[in-house]
């Protein structure tokens, strides 16, 4: 079981709430999960979400393992120079 | 539209060319004759980066016709190297590492290059001054000013 | 794979030395080949013709007078683009982008376009191209679009991110939020408030270069495609799926890049050339003019940012909001949510909010501009906490120490941070002999901090070692600032061999796998990761052909300082064999010798700077000069010093330009006044002081080398540090950028008048 956080405007599509318990090994699992649970995300994960995992962004990796007690964030997948 | 015949002088070598009596000399190096050094970053002079010497004097040569060479000595990019032999401002910009796309550098070395057989001991705030006709967006010029006091020390030691 | 990216610690001998890069005798003599610097046997000349309307509905183009001039071989309008983005929405907006459909949206939008024998020629048929046209009322300004007396640019808009649908269609295309804890109670607590207003002008990222491509299609449905960009993997995806080719049968190559900065991320006439190519049955070469790259490329968003932070007397901050409008050109972006999560970042904060507000306006396409949306963000916070720090009486850069976030922080924008730079460049600047310089009359001294999150992404590099043990090194992340001088240090280090030895190019996109594109300060962080990774995997070969030579177990093969080293007493009569050697015998042992590497670069560290600024004002004027610049920033670990300097100096020289001089300036008629460099003026030497930089190394734990991204930081500060200064020199704090003499005059005239 993981916490995770959504930010300000994800939340708002799941159900208002921004911590959710998730039972998730990897992120892949993790969006599988959440996208079940509020149908209203899947459009929000084929735009990009990345996945701050105790700070460090991941942005691709769905493989990457989410560790018992890690912090994640889930924020939008941005755009650079 | 009839052309013009130049019979004109490009780093030392005798060339000839028919050109449009519109066309640029900036048009001629790099379409006619092939020599894409000079670079077109603007078309209205404000860049630099087409920059070349005709007779002894810094142009841009997106602002000279290309009918206007007829006699005289045209001095581009490819010429400044004599052989495998790097002019001192080429070396000194590589370097200082005096550029990072490189796009501008080509009109940057004629703009220094002239500079400098002008004035050989440039104030930091001659050499500003002197290439301030020449557009740079990566690098601040901080590196390329530091090059060209360089370059200037090795040529008066030469 | 199996590649293990943590940070090692290790004692380096090639990386964070200062050689001359690869491409650079190319580039003084005058031989590297750029965008337009290519040619193919048979090529046409394109040109676009584009709108002259800021708003307008395309009622009918009539090419027919064009097509029967002599000398035309192709004219296409959205006609000749179909729409094949399936509903992706973010492509059909490129695609419209390309190629007005059915509205011109903005003066400079594409229409129709050309193919010719000659450039004259090409002229002259667009002048026959009649195009009839339905003006519409049209908006510019930021503030002035998300009214909702504006006219609206799309009406299928309804604002995204509100609690309940908007029953109205609405410039605003999206709120977005960030942030924790309670604001209301943080304010309710500080001693100190300050609340200010601030705007920024839209700027164009300004490279040297015009976007520039040669495209050939051939009847088969293979094609070329020749291009400057800053990532030729997304430009082939892109075309490909514009013009319903097969992406393997597209290859693109990536010419030298004169400068991107962000504008070259996505396509603007690629698929215009294909297509005229594809029509004409021949290649096509296709050229923007300074006007057409001013008017129809790039730019940044224009700004409109409220922000209100809140302190006790002992200088903690105990609260802070933005409120943070982006234009995002006519199409839907994600600009102020940038703007909104990086506000606040560099900040140590218990309560935090901040809410984006992307709006749509009547100017180009809004592109990514280094760091994009973070300088202007910055400018309204370090303003904002430049005047909280006086009011409480506290110098400015103590204020941020005491407010500075610090591993294990939650930051502004959400997760916790791990080891970050912030503080450290603070503490260098407190020490910096540039703060205890002494100022004259006139002159003002300001620093800012600025916050960049660095990105990874899909990365595959090549590393082929030729017999004579010289090794050619082949990455997909286009070179935009010396980056192969980089990447060739890394082949060097991990090999163990002299950097003279390796050569890097960037390869085509038929001959490496799939790259991201060079952006989000991703080129040296990612391909140096895929570097690393390809060496070890051609040193596992290397050690193979040793074992194999020496006729030994591999497990006792070791690979130290560019040798295989065969471990253990056993072996004490058998001497190393270097690369060279075993290079040289390749063909008997096994055939060639290469490393591959494909791997997603995540991890990628965030990034802080904190820049020191003094400027002149010539109170009579209102001009100013920045007479003496320091840059302190993060690396990471600084793989080629002298090119990270030059990244931190770029990044300056961009920033004092947008601070003091460069703005899209509209006319009433939505048309753009100052399409070229004479009148949109970018800094040139003589504005200048040289840029001094000091280079900070807090290792990125994700990197085996601890390298972060060093690109776009740089451009954060400079904003606010210039208004800083300026509101120091002229006692008048200064809320619009760019700073420009009337505006500075403006407001000493306000102040004046009290």
């Amino acid at each position: 079981m993981v916490e995770v956080t959504l930010w300000g405007s994800l939340s708002a599509v799941a159900g208002g709430k921004a911590r959710h318990e998730i039972e998730a090994k990897d992120i892949r699992e993790l969006f599988r999960k959440l996208a079940e649970q509020y149908p209203g995300i899947e459009p929000w994960i084929d735009r990009g979400i990345a996945v701050a995992i105790d700070g460090t962004i991941y942005r691709d990796t769905w493989s990457k393992e989410l560790p018992e007690g890690a912090e994640i964030f889930l924020l939008p997948r941005l755009a650079g120079g | 539209m009839a052309g013009v015949a130049v019979s004109t002088t490009i780093n030392g070598d005798a060339v000839e060319y028919l050109c449009q009596p519109d066309e640029t000399l900036l048009e001629v190096l790099r379409d006619r004759l092939g020599l894409t050094g000079a670079k077109e970053g603007c078309g209205t002079g404000d860049c630099g980066a087409c920059s070349v010497i005709v007779d002894g004097r810094l142009v841009c040569s997106c602002l000279v016709l290309g009918a206007e060479a007829e006699g005289r000595k045209v001095e581009t990019i490819e010429g400044m190297a004599h052989g495998d032999q790097l002019h001192p401002l080429q070396q000194k910009f590589l370097e200082h590492a005096a550029l990072q796309c490189g796009v501008c550098t080509p009109g940057f070395l004629i703009a220094a290059k002239d500079l400098l057989e002008k004035n050989p001991s440039p104030t930091e705030e001659e050499i500003r001054f002197g290439l301030a006709g020449n557009l740079c967006r990566c690098t601040g010029y901080d590196k390329i000013v530091r090059a060209v006091q360089d370059a200037a020390n090795v040529m008066k030691g030469a | 794979m199996n590649f293990d990216p943590r940070f090692s610690g290790r004692q380096f001998a090639s990386v964070g030395t200062r050689p001359i890069r690869p491409d650079g005798i190319d580039k003084v003599t005058g031989r590297a080949r750029y965008g337009a610097d290519f040619n193919m046997a048979g090529q046409l000349v394109g040109r676009v013709l584009r709108s002259p309307h800021a708003h307008a509905v395309i009622k009918s183009i009539d090419t027919s007078k064009a097509e029967k001039l002599a000398g035309v071989k192709a004219v296409i309008t959205a006609k000749d683009l179909p729409d094949l983005t399936d509903g992706d929405a973010a492509m059909y907006d490129i695609l419209d982008n390309c190629m007005a459909r059915k509205k011109a949206l903005y003066d400079g939008h594409a229409v129709a376009a050309v193919a010719a024998i000659d450039a004259r020629i090409a002229r002259q048929a667009l002048k026959l191209i009649e195009v009839e046209y339905e003006v519409l009322p049209h908006v510019t300004d930021v503030d002035e679009a998300a009214h909702h007396h504006a006219p609206l640019i799309n009406d299928q808009v309804f604002t995204e991110g509100l609690e309940e649908k908007p029953a109205k269609p609405s410039n605003v295309t999206k709120r977005t939020q960030f942030g924790h804890g309670d604001v209301h109670k943080g304010f309710a607590e500080a001693d100190f408030v300050v609340e200010r207003s601030f705007k920024t002008e839209q700027t164009h990222q300004g490279y040297i270069e015009p976007h520039a491509c040669v495209a050939s299609v051939n009847a088969d449905g293979t094609a070329d495609l020749w291009v400057c960009t800053q990532g030729h993997f997304v430009y082939r995806q892109h075309c490909a799926q514009l013009l319903g080719l097969e992406a393997s049968k597209l290859r693109v190559t990536s010419s030298e890049i004169g400068g991107g900065f962000g504008g070259k991320t996505h396509v603007w006439a690629e698929p215009v050339a294909l297509a005229l190519s594809r029509k004409a049955g021949r290649p096509v070469k296709l050229v923007m003019t300074r006007d057409e790259v001013f008017r129809a490329s790039g730019p940044t968003s224009a700004t409109s940012i409220d922000v209100k932070i809140g302190a006790k007397k002992d200088g903690t901050i105990t609260a802070a909001e933005a409120t943070l409008r982006y234009s995002s050109g006519p199409y839907a972006g994600s600009w102020a949510e940038i703007g909104a999560m990086t506000a606040f970042a560099c900040y140590k904060l218990e309560n935090v909010k901040t809410v984006g507000y992307e709006v749509l306006v009547n100017r180009p396409k809004t592109a990514a501009y280094r760091a994009p949306s973070a300088p202007m963000a910055a400018f309204a916070v370090e303003s904002a906490v430049d005047e909280l720090a006086k009011e409480l009486g506290m110098d400015a850069v103590d204020f941020r120490i005491k407010n500075a976030a610090q591993e294990g922080t939650r930051a502004s924008y959400g997760p916790v941070y791990g080891p970050i730079g912030i503080g450290p460049t603070l503490e260098a600047v407190k020490h910096h002999p540039h703060m205890k310089a002494p100022l004259k009359a006139n002159q003002g001294r300001g620093m800012a901090c600025g916050f960049w999150f660095n990105f990874g992404g899909q990365t595959c590099t090549d590393l082929n070692i030729g017999m004579d043990g010289s090794v050619s090194l082949a990455v997909g992340t286009v070179d935009v600032g010396g980056s192969r001088a980089s990447l060739s240090l890394v082949a060097a280090e991990e090999l163990g061999i002299d950097y003279s030895h390796v050569k890097a190019i960037v390869a085509d996109t038929s001959s490496l796998g799939y790259n991201d594109m060079t952006d989000g300060s991703r080129g040296t962080f990612s391909s140096s990761m895929a570097t690393i990774s390809a060496a070890r995997n051609a040193i596992k070969i290397l050690r193979e052909r040793a074992a194999q030579t020496w006729d030994i177990p591999v497990e006792d093969v070791h690979w130290e300082k560019g040798h295989a080293i065969a471990k253990g007493e056993k072996y004490g009569n058998l001497s190393p064999l270097s690369l060279k050697e075993i290079a040289a015998a390749s063909g008997k042992t096994g055939g060639p010798i290469a490393g591959h590497s494909e791997l997603v670069a995540d991890g990628a560290g965030v990034s802080f700077a904190t820049h020191i600024c003094d400027v002149e004002v010539d109170p009579e004027t209102g001009s100013t000069r920045v007479i003496r610049y320091t840059v302190v920033q993060d690396a990471g670990k600084a793989v080629h010093p002298t090119y990270v300097e030059g990244q931190y100096q770029g990044g300056a020289a961009q920033g004092i330009g947008w601070a003091l001089n460069e703005e899209y300036i509209y006319g009433k008629d939505g048309r753009l006044q100052n399409a070229g460099f004479l009148d949109y003026r970018i800094p040139v030497c003589s504005d200048l002081p040289m840029i001094d930089t000091q280079i900070l190394e807090i290792p990125n734990p994700n990197h085996p080398y601890g390298v972060r991204g060093v690109g776009e930081t740089s451009i954060v500060p400079p904003l606010a540090a210039i208004a800083n200064a300026v509101s120091n020199a002229v006692g008048v704090r200064m809320t619009h950028i760019p700073m420009s003499p009337p505006r500075i005059l403006a407001a000493l005239d306000a102040e004046r008048e009290g």
